[in-house]
C-alpha cells in the first residue's frame, strides 16, 4: 500500500451541543479513491470540511503528509475541494475561474493561459474559455468546477457530491470522467455521496458513517459483501436482515432451522445479526431446498425478477432471480453457506461502530 | 376539422385575454399620463420658450450664468460628497455585518429602516436641533469645557443633514449585494488559495458593484435636487441648484427659467444614472429590499 497522505486523528465536533462527529480516526493514503459514504447528516460534510480548513475539529487532530494541519487556514492548505454547488465566479469567464488560483500563485501569463486549455481539455470542454458561467448547463458547469481545482496540480482532491445535481445519464458518464481523471493525473480523492452505487463504482476504498461515527472501512467487494454490522448490511444494496442464534462455529440456526455457514468465532448460542442477499437466495420449482416456501409476490425489474417468498420458518425472503416463478407457487430455499453473513449484534447504539472484530477475515485496515 | 375549431377557440380566448389585459392597465396609463407624462412636456415646452411664448434655447444655457453655475458646483459637492460618505460608513458597515456571528440580520435591517418611517422634513428639523449654535451637541462640548462648533448654515451642516437622511437608501442595497454572495463562493476562493484581502478585493468587491451602483444612484440623485435640507439646515444662506429652481417657480415666478434649469439638472441626472446603472441587475433587487 503507498504512503499515508491524510490522517484524521480522534476527531470530535459538535454544533450547538449536537456531536455531529464522535473520535473519527481514518488515514488515507496517497492516490487512492476514498468514498465518505452514509445517510444525510451523518458527518460527510462536516468530515469533509474539516480536511479542507473551513471548520475547526472540537478535539482530534488532521495531519497531512505528517504534518498537523489542524489550526492552518484553507489557503494554506495544498489540496483543492470541488463543491456540491459548484461556486463558480459569476463576475468572471471560464479561463479567469480557472485562472484564479494559479494567478495567486503568480505564474506566468504565458504558463497560465497552456494550463487552462490543458484543463479545459481534460474535462471535455475546449473553446470555452470566453464563456460565462451562467451561460452553461449544470454539467458543463461542474466540469469548469472540477478544472478550476486540478489545474492547480493539489495533491487531493476533496469533492462534495458533486455529481448531485446531474440527471442519471450525465451523473454515469461523469463517475467514467472522474476515475478517468485521477488516473491521468494521479491524485488522491477524498469523495462524498449518499450515493451507495456510485461509492462502490468509483471507489478503492468506502467508509461508510452513520451518526458520526465510522461503520466500516474496505474495498467496494468488502462492505457489500462482508458488512460488519447491520447497518451497513441495509445501507449498501438491499438485504435480508434475519435474526438468528449462533449455535457453534459454522452453524446459525435462522427461524428454528439450522444453516451451515463459515463464520466462526461468535461463541456458543449468541444471538446474532444474519445477512443473506437477495441475490443469493436459490429458488428450486421443485419444492427441494434447506426450507420451503410460497411466492406472495413478483415484479419484473430488467435483468431480473424481484419476489417476496414467504418460507416455512416464519421469514418472508426478498429474492432476486433471472427465473420466473409464478404467485402462490411453492419452491424450494436454499443458502450457500459462504453467502451467509454473520455480524454480532450491536450492544447499544453507541457500539454499533467500526473495530477490528474477528469476524472480517485479514484483510485489516489498520491506520 | 375538430383540430381547425380547437385551434379558432384557443385563439379566441387568447384575443379575449388580451383586451381583458389592456382593460386592466387603463388606471395605469391615466396614472403615468396625468403625473409623469403631461407635466414632463408641459416643463419641456416651458424651458424651451420665453415668456411670450416665442422659441428660445436662452433657458437651458441659463445653468452657465456665473450665479447658477456656482450653485450647479455647490449641488455637485454636496450631492458628491454625500454619497461619497454614504459609501465609506455603508460599505465597511454591510462586511462588518457578513462576517458578524450576528444571526439575525433582518433585525438589523429593520433597526436601518426604522428612521425611514418619520417624516424626512421632522428629521431634518431634529438634525437642526442638535447642530444649532444652542443645540444639543454645542450644550455638551461646552459643558466639558470644548470650544462650540459652528456648523448649522454651512455647507458642511447640508452635508451631514444628506448622509443622516439618505444613508439608508446606501446601506440597503449595498448590504443586500454584500449579504447575498454565497459563502461557498467565498470558500472557493480561499480553497483557491485568497488570503481575507483578496477575497474581500477580489470576490466580495467586484460581487457587490451592483449594490453599489443602485446606492450611488439612489444617493446621488435626491441629494443633487435637494432644496428642503439646504433651506433648513443652511439657513437660506447656502444656494443649491435645487434652492435656486424652487425660487423661480414660487418667489419669482419664472416658470421659463426654473424649467429650463430643472431640464439642465435632469440631463445631469440622466447621465449619472446611466452611468452608474449600466449593466446593474441588482437595482431591482436592492430596492425591493
Ligand atoms: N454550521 C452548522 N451549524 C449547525 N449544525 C450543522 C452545521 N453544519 C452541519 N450541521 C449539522 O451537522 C450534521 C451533519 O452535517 P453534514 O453536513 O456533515 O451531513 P452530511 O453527511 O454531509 O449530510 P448530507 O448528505 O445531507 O449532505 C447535520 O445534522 C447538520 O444539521
Ligand atoms: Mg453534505
Amino acid at each position: 500500500m503507498e504512503k499515508e497522505l491524510i490522517r484524521f486523528e480522534n476527531i470530535s465536533k459538535s454544533f450547538d451541543s449536537t456531536d455531529v462527529l464522535k473520535d473519527l480516526t481514518l488515514s488515507i493514503h496517497e492516490n487512492e479513491f476514498v468514498t465518505l459514504l452514509g445517510p444525510s447528516g451523518c458527518g460527510k460534510t462536516t468530515t469533509l470540511r474539516i480536511l479542507g480548513g473551513f471548520e475547526m475539529p472540537d478535539s482530534g487532530r488532521v495531519f497531512f503528509d505528517g504534518m498537523d494541519i489542524t489550526s492552518l487556514p484553507p489557503n494554506k492548505r495544498q489540496l483543492n475541494t470541488v463543491f456540491q454547488k459548484y461556486a463558480l465566479f459569476t463576475h468572471m469567464n471560464v479561463a479567469e475561474n480557472i485562472a484564479f488560483g494559479l494567478k495567486i500563485k503568480g505564474q506566468d501569463k504565458s504558463m497560465i493561459r497552456e494550463k487552462i486549455a490543458y484543463s479545459l481539455k481534460l474535462v471535455g470542454l475546449e473553446g470555452y474559455e470566453k464563456r460565462s458561467p451562467s451561460s452553461l448547463s449544470g454539467g458543463q458547469q461542474q466540469r469548469i468546477a472540477i478544472a478550476r481545482a486540478i489545474v492547480n496540480e493539489p495533491k487531493v482532491l476533496l469533492l462534495d457530491e458533486p455529481l448531485g445535481a446531474l440527471d442519471l445519464k450525465l451523473r454515469q458518464d461523469m463517475q467514467y470522467e472522474l476515475i478517468r481523471l485521477k488516473e491521468e493525473l494521479g491524485i488522491t480523492f477524498v469523495y462524498v455521496t449518499h450515493d451507495q452505487e456510485e461509492a462502490l463504482t468509483m471507489s478503492d476504498t468506502v467508509v461508510v458513517m452513520n451518526q458520526g461515527r465510522i461503520q466500516q472501512i474496505g474495498s467496494p467487494e468488502d462492505i457489500y459483501n462482508e458488512p460488519q454490522n447491520a447497518f451497513v448490511a441495509d445501507f449498501i444494496g438491499e438485504s435480508n436482515l434475519l435474526d438468528g442464534i449462533m449455535v457453534r462455529d459454522c452453524l446459525v440456526n435462522i427461524g428454528g432451522l439450522d444453516f451451515p455457514c463459515v463464520d466462526t468465532g461468535f461463541g456458543t448460542d449468541n444471538p446474532v445479526d444474519v445477512v443473506i442477499r437477495p441475490e443469493d437466495v436459490e429458488l428450486s420449482s421443485s419444492g427441494e431446498g434447506q426450507t420451503k416456501g410460497r411466492v406472495i409476490s413478483i415484479v419484473f425489474k430488467g435483468v431480473h425478477w424481484e419476489m417476496h417468498v414467504e418460507s416455512d420458518i416464519g421469514i418472508t425472503f426478498l429474492v432476486k432471480t433471472t427465473d420466473h416463478f409464478p404467485v402462490g407457487s411453492t419452491v424450494g430455499i436454499s443458502v450457500d453457506p459462504y453467502n451467509i453473513q454473520i455480524m454480532h449484534k450491536p450492544v447499544s447504539e453507541d457500539a454499533q461502530v467500526y473495530g477490528q472484530d474477528e469476524s472480517s477475515e485479514g484483510e485489516g485496515y489498520e491506520p | 376539422m375538430l383540430r381547425y375549431t380547437v385551434r379558432m377557440s384557443r385563439l379566441k380566448g387568447k384575443d379575449m385575454n388580451r383586451k381583458k389585459g389592456r382593460l386592466l392597465a387603463i388606471p395605469y396609463i391615466i396614472w403615468i399620463a396625468g403625473f409623469t407624462i403631461i407635466p414632463l412636456i408641459f416643463i419641456l415646452v416651458k424651458a424651451v420658450t420665453d415668456v411670450n411664448g416665442s422659441l428660445t434655447s436662452a433657458n437651458l444655457f441659463a445653468i452657465f450664468d456665473p450665479l447658477h453655475r456656482k450653485a450647479l458646483l455647490m449641488s455637485l459637492s454636496v450631492a458628491f460628497f454625500s454619497t461619497l460618505i454614504c459609501i465609506l460608513i455603508a460599505y465597511p458597515a454591510s462586511i462588518i455585518l457578513r462576517t458578524s456571528r450576528i444571526t439575525n440580520k433582518s433585525i438589523i435591517l429593520f433597526i436601518l429602516i426604522l428612521p425611514m418611517w418619520m417624516n424626512f422634513v421632522l428629521r431634518i428639523f431634529a438634525v437642526q436641533l442638535l447642530i444649532s449654535n444652542n443645540g444639543v451637541l454645542n450644550y455638551i462640548l461646552t459643558a466639558v469645557n470644548l470650544p462650540p462648533l459652528k456648523i448649522i448654515n454651512t455647507p458642511w451642516a447640508i452635508l451631514l443633514g444628506m448622509v443622516y437622511d439618505y444613508l439608508p437608501y446606501m446601506m440597503l442595497p449595498v448590504l443586500n449585494s454584500v449579504l447575498s454572495i454565497p459563502e461557498d463562493v467565498i470558500e472557493a476562493a480561499q480553497d483557491l488559495g485568497s488570503n481575507r484581502f483578496r477575497v474581500l478585493t477580489h470576490i466580495i468587491f467586484p460581487l457587490s458593484l451592483g449594490g453599489i451602483g443602485s446606492g450611488i444612484i439612489m444617493v446621488f440623485v435626491p441629494s443633487m435636487t435637494e432644496f428642503v435640507i439646504a433651506n433648513i439646515l443652511g439657513g437660506g444662506k447656502i444656494q443649491l441648484l435645487g434652492n435656486i429652481i424652487e425660487q423661480e417657480f414660487t418667489v419669482t415666478m419664472d416658470w421659463n427659467l426654473g424649467s429650463g434649469l430643472s431640464v439642465s439638472l435632469m440631463a445631469f441626472v440622466l447621465i449619472t444614472s446611466m452611468i452608474f446603472g449600466r449593466n446593474n441587475e441588482d437595482t431591482a433587487a436592492g430596492i425591493s429590499l
